[in-house]
């Protein structure tokens, strides 16, 4: 019997590893302190990469986001990653 | 001496690499169309430099993936001598031929000027030509050369000699004013374990000749004419 696919989006969050200099992160933080926004001590910039997966549960989803992100979507010399997966139709 | 170039969509250093390896060297040159899955009949392989792919997720990331790759992972294993030249660097360690990898400059500025580099590991098909302590002037032209890897490594890179060379001042002293792109411990080129794959960020095929300013990228490039040809 055919097991039936759902549609999932997934969001992938990667961001620089602790350690990892991230200029970008500390020019940004600069500009927020030329603004005059001075609560502000860290600033990291990463990416967001948003897709969607047929997979026949949330977890089979996931499993194979992350073995997205660990052979292509994310370097795991400077970067890590978190998953967030819904159900498509969650949001547009 | 049979050297194959591999132009990637996206490279632009690749016609650099083939006149000048043919014209200054005197290799006989073949440009290898990344689609390709044979190596068949070269020597050395050179990785140019360039945007392969536009640079899309991570300089090198997509094409790690080109079918001409695999041959490339399976000829590196047989010996052969492989260079990356600034994307082509990038590419190897997004591959995992070589260690550590490639992030954007400290300054978050292109990099487009002459840099020094002091030669430290000369037992590699790219460097046997030098000696250690040779302090060669070559040109860099990248936005994403800052190597980097973790401090564990980065102890086993110099216990294990992989360290190929640093940027360093005319007189070769390895200063932090002399990184131009924030490197790891000044790091300009590294090599494998097996020391036949070697990746540097400075063009050393942009330096053959007075003509464009500078042959230090010659005297390194001769290495190769000391390899044993099968071709």
């Amino acid at each position: 019997m055919a097991t039936s696919l759902q549609r999932w989006i997934i969001e992938a969050e990667i961001m620089p590893k602790q350690g990892v200099n991230d200029p970008q992160g500390d020019s940004v933080l600069s500009g927020l302190k030329l603004l005059g926004f001075s609560g502000t001590e860290r600033v990291r910039v990463g990416k967001l990469i948003r897709f969607d997966l047929r997979a026949a549960s949330q977890d089979d989803a996931r499993n194979t986001a992350r073995e997205m992100c660990e052979r292509l979507l994310a370097n795991p010399v400077i970067e890590e990653f978190e998953l967030a997966v819904h159900a498509a139709g969650e949001e547009g | 001496m049979h050297v194959g170039v591999i132009s990637f969509p996206g490279s632009n250093g690749d016609h650099d690499a083939l006149s000048n390896l043919e014209a200054d060297l005197g290799a006989s040159v073949r440009r290898i169309d990344y689609r390709e899955t044979s190596l068949a009949g070269l020597d050395a392989v050179v990785l140019p430099g360039g945007f392969s792919y536009g640079d899309a997720l991570r300089c090198g990331a997509i094409a790690r993936f080109a079918p001409v790759m695999a041959e490339l992972q399976k000829a590196a294993l047989d010996g052969m001598p492989i260079l990356g030249i600034c994307n082509g660097f990038q590419v190897l360690c997004e591959a995992h031929m070589l260690p550590g990898a490639l992030l954007r400059n400290e300054t978050l500025r292109f990099h487009c000027h002459w840099t020094h580099i002091r030669i430290e590991q000369t037992g590699t098909p790219w460097t046997n030509n030098l000696a250690a302590g040779d302090i060669l002037r070559l040109p860099v032209a990248h936005g994403e050369g800052a190597f980097y890897t973790d401090d564990e490594h980065l102890a086993q890179l110099e216990s294990d000699g992989q360290i190929v060379a640093r940027y360093c001042t005319e007189a070769g002293e390895v200063t932090p004013d002399a990184n131009p792109n924030g490197s790891v411990a000044n790091i300009a080129a590294v090599c494998n374990e097996q020391r036949n794959v070697v990746g540097l960020m400075p063009h050393p095929e942009r330096a053959t000749n007075e003509l464009v300013g500078g042959a230090d990228g010659l005297r390194l490039l001769k290495s190769l004419l000391n390899q044993t040809v099968v071709h």
